[in-house]
């Protein structure tokens, strides 16, 4: 009789054994669905092949205080003789490492990072397009980006009349030309 | 017998064609204009061997038999004539967004690609672009009135070299798929037809789910690609009946626009075995390459199966499998 009784609590000490293996993610960690997860998106466009430093720093520190998400942005601009969907593997040339860079040092300072392409006809064309599939709770744009190559003044006020969204302009700061560029990339990307 | 050659009015290329029979052009009637076109009847009724028609995209005075002068020349080689033609790579039907990117300047005269491919042989004509600019300047290209703006639009140094990197790789294609098709007409064996598609070139092939992670490996596969001037392929295997959440579906979103502006093809397939679903892609397209992330961590008796790169390397004999690193959490020595 004890050696049932013996038997039956090994066979259920397995049976718990495989459903706490199953149950609990290895190493003890906490479940992904049950850490607390980032609650604000914060957008971070850029067109060219460096964005500003300041930019970037704006976005980690708020991210970091509002446990938020930086969604790093390439807006590639589609030529109007092509079609909208094309592919555009010489503005890709630029932009990936760009976008690869940026997400390394996010990654490195421990934010959140998820990023995204937006395409239109101009930059603002572009981020309008992004804008429209998904939400953003704030957008981080630098003033001092050269309007030719980017967001110009009059796509930064179209920002601030148009996009449901809170909008961090930095002022320019001519004195800093601190910029994260393509050559910022790390390993062998 | 010459068809029909477009010497742009330079005399060292009439001299070269001088003492060979040449089909005169006749004249064509279009609005008030008179055109010349190249004789199609005439070429048809001297019945030659071989017949030179020159410059394979260009577009036909409206009133001759075909819009345009490939259509003429699918006409001559069904009579049974053999063709010498030309052709520039800007004129390539699936080339033209590519160069029209590249050179910002839209070619409008386009041939279909299967043209090309009829071709029993496809010599290029390559030289490089200092020399071609040489050539420009001495006049040898254009008129000296039309050299300046030539130099300034399309004749620019940069646009030259991506056309010839284009036309080399767009050759070495043309001759990797015949000496394919030449493989295959003569083996006859089965075994052969399963290999063939590697013999092709490169062919990378990522497995992406969706979460953000997912886009480095992407951009991974895509700059790999590119060193290798190989096609990519994305493919996500979700289970019967997956659904997905919120955060999910922008991942996917994501994913599929990246996909897009890199031009690489993604294809979502459901399988409840990935492993299987993975090996039937990858042999139907002529993988060479698979990309992979790192795995999630297995739960329960999952942890006691074969791992996927192991299952995919035993299927896929011949077929390298990378495994994508995650990325570090903090990096040393960075750059500004």
């Amino acid at each position: 009789m004890s050696v049932v009784v013996l038997v039956a609590v090994a066979a259920a000490g397995v049976l718990l054994g495989i459903a706490a293996g199953y149950w609990l993610p290895p190493n003890g960690r906490l479940a992904a669905r049950n850490r607390p997860r980032p609650v604000r998106r914060i957008l971070l466009p850029f067109t060219g092949q460096a964005i500003s430093r300041r930019a970037f720093e704006a976005a980690v520190r708020l991210a970091k205080a509002e446990n938020a998400i930086v969604m790093p942005a390439f807006l590639a601009r589609v030529p109007m003789s092509l079609p909208l969907d094309s592919a555009l593997p010489v503005q890709c040339a630029s932009g990936m490492p760009l976008l690869e860079a940026i997400e390394q040092r996010l990654s490195s300072q421990g934010v959140p990072v998820d990023s995204r392409i937006g395409r239109g006809r101009s930059a603002r064309d572009a981020l309008r397009n992004l804008l429209a599939e998904e939400h953003f709770d704030r957008i981080i744009v630098s003033a001092d980006e050269d309007p030719r190559a980017g967001l110009g003044y009059e796509d930064l006020k179209w920002l601030l009349e148009r996009v449901p969204a809170e909008i961090m302009i930095l002022r320019p700061a001519p004195e800093d030309t601190r910029r994260i560029s393509t050559k910022a990339v790390g390993g062998h990307f | 017998m010459i068809g029909l050659l477009e010497t742009h009015g330079r005399k060292e290329t009439a001299q070269l064609a001088e003492g060979l029979s040449s089909v005169p052009r006749r004249r064509v009637g279009y609005r008030e204009a008179v055109l010349e076109e190249m004789d199609l009847p005439e070429i048809l009724r001297r019945e030659p061997e071989l017949c030179l028609i020159d410059e394979l995209a260009h577009t036909n005075a409206p009133g001759v038999e075909h819009t345009k002068r490939y259509e003429d020349v699918e006409e001559v080689l069904a009579a049974g004539i053999d063709v010498l033609s030309t052709l520039n790579v800007q004129h390539l039907e699936s080339l033209n967004d590519h160069i029209t990117e590249l050179s910002g300047i839209r070619v409008r005269e386009t041939i279909p690609d299967a043209i090309l491919g009829r071709a029993d042989e496809v010599v290029l004509i390559d030289v490089t672009p200092e020399t071609l600019l040489d050539r420009l300047r001495a006049g040898k290209v254009y008129p000296v009135e039309r050299i300046d703006s030539a130099l300034n639009n399309f004749f620019r140094i940069e646009n030259l070299a991506a056309l010839r990197e284009v036309a080399l790789r767009q050759v070495a294609e043309e001759v990797g798929a015949k000496r394919l098709t030449t493989e295959l007409v003569g083996s006859r064996e089965e075994s052969l037809a399963a290999d063939a598609p590697q013999a092709v070139g490169e062919r990378l092939l990522a497995l992406v789910e969706p979460y953000p992670g997912a886009q480095r490996l992407v951009r991974r596969a895509w700059r790999s690609a590119q060193r290798l001037g190989a096609e990519l392929d994305l493919l996500w295997v979700r289970a019967p009946g997956q659904r997905l959440s919120d955060d999910e579906e922008r991942s996917l979103v994501a994913l599929r626009q990246l996909a897009s502006v890199l031009g690489a093809k993604m294809v979502e397939e459901e399988s409840d075995d990935l492993a299987a679903a993975v090996v039937d892609f990858a042999s139907q397209r002529g993988s060479t390459y698979v990309l992979l992330g790192r795995s999630r961590p297995s739960r329960g008796i999952a942890r006691l199966r074969v791992p996927l790169p192991q299952r995919l390397m035993q299927r896929l004999p011949g077929v390298d499998v990378r495994i994508v690193a995650d990325r570090p959490l903090r990096q040393n020595g960075e750059k500004l």
